[in-house]
């Protein structure tokens, strides 16, 4: 480690020369086109965009050299974030297939998982994604009941998984199944590298309120795998999973070196508060310009938290499990945006403007959405629970599984 | 509101904290009577001894700050002021200080009345808000009208920080040219400073009228027209709130947490219910966000970024917020002593209170965000 690193500023200057020779300007018009049911070419399209970063030598700017990455850090990451504003960048890769499972690989993973699977996802070869939640738990992910059972040198994984974020377009996916029903449910569960196309393995999208076909659902029939598939432990699942969900949270939060590029705006929507109160015709209302002023101030301090929290985790001035409070106070920067986005639109929400569907259209169909931001990655209750429990130190819930052998928990039908 | 602190910066908190504790300790700001001064003269000058009101000041006026960068100490000494909810000119005398440094060499001289100031021996209040008036600094009702060498002033001023201990204030007035700052001694024939009740039991405000007062054109500050002055003025106000509040968050919601874990019902620890862990974890969340971005504020003010003013409100309209709905919560986890005389919880809230209401409400800010960003080109 005798070579020294490349200041900040030095590479936000190549990174600013290079993008502005090679990428792609972002195009407004096509990124507000509403969402299209076959999204097929946009993840043709995310790896070719990939591709273009590595061969530059611009992709993977936290992971490790021996796996494709270039070894820098977060402050450099920042600098080309800030950089790439203006320019198309493969988003869908940040989440989850960079900063949730390939960060997770990089915990957890044997060398030969790393250097595969890593090397693959920053090439923009391949995508990874989670099988995690299950139909019949949402919260209670431990408790989960797709079982893995060994055959000779194989496991068997038979059951079923939902809520997998893109995982029509993944290649590869961290797959949470239990392989001990004899002990306590975190204790029983392993962690496998499963291809998404494995024989057995049937995939169905799921539509969400807004349209939205980002989520799949899973069915496994005698899926094959072998021992080489385990990430971490034979029954050391959980202590894999807990990554993931550090992950999640933490990038969810904004608070992830590995997510690349930024959204072009900010929030979970394309349509921003200011954007409703020129198509409703009420931005000159000092009422609609407080409610605005207020979104700009949430977003912000959004940001400003991430900044802080995350540097506070790395030094250890904050415990890993802060990470929940960024998730918490993302959630309220999205729902406060949603309500503001109603309340800006006025008698105008549930209407379409400027001859289709328009701001305040697209304003009425986030709403329909509101409690998103809530749910995934977690329900902002979990995450109130962490805090509490994790940060402040407070008595936990009581649970009625806790160290009682799965096979004797009682569980819903 | 700072992650990391040098030692230097340590040293500086610390030696503030002990002087705070040894003559106004919480019992005693609790027992301040009406009428009676906040904070002795004697006191305020230890204080600048250790450079309380000296960190914006560059080192050839007679300032100088621990770490470099004194916008940030001026944050780091608000905030181990404001978790002892400390008396005296913290505010005043820096947002004062902010408009003799910022406009020296630039009009009349007051390089005298910036070293006393700096030294303790003299004491100054920004004369802004008035009677009848929200915050709007640039619209000055009371005038000062050109005569002769000088000016004459007339109005009322109001909402005076410690005016009656003050022997200069700073005056925003209307004149022909525009906007403009005076420095006007408090013994100037025409000047009445009448005190005004206020909430907060460490702190007193006074109104000011102004009669008929002449002024010599060297007590101008700057020249007319100089709003970037005034910009700078609010901002360092708003850092000094922020940064208070922070403070008396973090005092009261380490009160509550301790509450909580020793208060049992139904023989269990407050703590362990879900529905007040849930409330501790929004609050424990607000409180981080509060501290980060009284901390981004702090930076751009800082660095004179382009962003400060914008930073500035973020955090104010944020922190104004998110301040009152914690303390109260806090109080209401508390059960009925949390609004009992004896308990320490209303010197808090109180501090809290005004603070959000001075230099901009929280939605006065969310107006000039919105401001701001149609003033921006998008993008």
């Amino acid at each position: 480690m005798t070579e020294t690193m490349e200041s900040v500023e030095s590479f936000r200057l190549r990174a600013r020369a290079w993008l502005a020779d090679n990428m792609p300007r972002f195009d407004e018009e096509a990124e507000n086109a509403e969402v299209a049911e076959d999204d097929t070419g946009d993840w043709l399209r995310a790896r070719e965009l990939q591709k273009l970063l590595y061969a530059g030598g611009f992709a993977g700017i936290c992971f490790p050299k021996e796996y494709d990455g270039l070894g820098l850090t977060p402050a450099h990451q920042r600098a080309f974030n800030e950089e790439s504003a203006g320019y198309e960048m493969p988003l869908a890769l940040n989440l989850p297939s960079f900063a949730i499972c390939a960060a997770t690989i990089l915990d957890c993973g044997t060398e030969e998982q790393k250097r595969d699977r890593i090397g693959a996802a920053v090439r923009g070869e391949e995508i990874l994604c989670q099988f995690l939640s299950e139909p019949s738990g949402g919260s209670d992910l431990a408790g989960l009941i797709t079982r893995a059972d060994r055959d000779g040198d194989n496991f068997v994984i038979n059951g079923s998984k939902t809520w997998s974020t893109s995982a029509y377009a993944a290649d590869w996916a961290l797959c949470l199944a239990r392989t001990n029903w004899d002990v306590p449910k975190h204790r029983g569960l392993t962690m496998f590298l499963m291809p998404t196309k494995a024989p057995g393995v049937t995939m169905n999208r799921v539509r969400m309120v807004n349209g939205s076909l980002e989520f799949c659902d899973e069915f496994f029939d005698n899926v094959v795998l072998p021992a080489s598939a385990v990430v971490g432990e034979v029954d050391g699942g959980w202590a894999v999973a807990s990554r993931q969900l550090f992950h999640e949270r933490n990038s969810m939060g904004g608070g992830s070196p590995f997510v690349s590029g930024q959204r072009q705006r900010g929030g979970m929507s394309h349509v921003t508060p200011a954007d409703i109160a020129e198509a409703s015709g009420r931005a000159a209302d000092p009422r609609v310009r407080a409610m605005v002023g207020h979104s700009i101030a949430m977003g912000r301090v959004a940001q400003q938290t991430a900044r802080r929290v995350t540097r506070g985790i790395a030094s250890g001035a904050l415990p890993p499990t802060a990470a929940s409070l960024l998730r918490l106070l993302h959630a309220e920067y999205a729902q406060l945006n949603d309500d503001l986005s109603v309340r800006i639109a006025g008698s105008r929400i549930g209407f379409g403007s400027e001859g289709g569907q328009g701001a305040t259209g697209r304003a009425s169909i986030g709403y329909l959405m509101r409690q998103g931001g809530s749910l995934g990655g977690g329900s902002t209750e979990m995450a109130r629970n962490v805090i509490s429990e994790r940060v402040l130190g407070m008595p936990r819930e009581a649970a009625l599984d806790r160290d009682v052998p799965f096979n004797q928990v009682k569980r819903g039908r | 509101m700072e992650l990391e602190l040098s030692s230097d910066q340590k040293l500086f908190q610390t030696s503030a904290r002990r002087l705070l504790e040894k003559e106004y300790p919480l019992d005693r700001i609790r027992g301040m009577k009406d009428g009676e001064p906040r904070w002795s003269r004697d006191w305020w000058q230890q204080g600048a001894e250790l450079g309380w009101a000296a960190s914006i000041v560059p080192e050839e006026l007679g300032g100088g700050s621990v770490s470099g960068e004194g916008v940030r100490d001026l944050g780091v000494l608000a905030e181990e002021l404001g978790s002892g909810v400390a008396p005296g000119p913290l505010l005043p005398v820096n947002v004062v200080l902010t408009a003799l440094v910022e406009t020296h060499g630039a009009g009349p001289d007051h390089t005298a009345e910036i070293e006393a100031l700096v030294a303790g021996e003299s004491v100054a209040s920004w004369a802004v808000y008035e009677p009848d008036g929200e915050w709007s600094p640039l619209a000055p009702a009371l005038t000062a009208t050109p005569d002769g060498d000088g000016y004459v002033l007339d109005g009322v001023k109001d909402r005076v920080q410690e005016a009656e201990q003050a022997d200069l204030l700073l005056v925003t007035a209307q004149t022909p040219d525009g906007v403009a700052q005076f420095l006007v001694p408090t013994a100037t024939e025409g000047v009445t400073v009448t005190p005004q009740w206020n909430v907060d039991l460490s702190r007193s405000f006074g109104e000011v009228s102004f009669s008929g007062v002449r002024v010599g054109a060297d007590a101008l500050v700057g020249a007319p027209g100089a709003d970037e002055v005034i910009e700078r003025q609010l901002q360092i106000a708003v850092l000094i709130q922020c940064a208070e509040v922070c403070a008396v968050l973090d005092r009261v919601f380490a009160m509550a947490v301790e509450w909580a874990f020793d208060r049992y019902s139904f023989g269990r620890p407050l703590a362990s219910y879900q529905e007040l862990k849930h409330r501790f974890a929004d609050m424990r969340t607000w409180l981080e966000a509060c501290h980060a971005t009284t901390q981004a504020a702090a930076e751009a003010i800082q660095d004179r970024s382009p962003e400060a003013a914008e930073l500035a409100s973020v955090a104010k309209s944020f922190v104004g917020d998110k301040s009152l709905l914690i303390v109260q919560d806090c109080v209401q986890i508390h059960g009925g002593i949390g609004v009992t005389w004896e308990h320490d919880l209303h010197l808090f809230l109180r501090r809290a209170t005004i603070d959000q209401a001075l230099y901009g409400t929280p939605e006065d800010h969310r107006l000039r965000l919105a401001d701001l960003a149609a003033a921006t080109p998008k993008g």
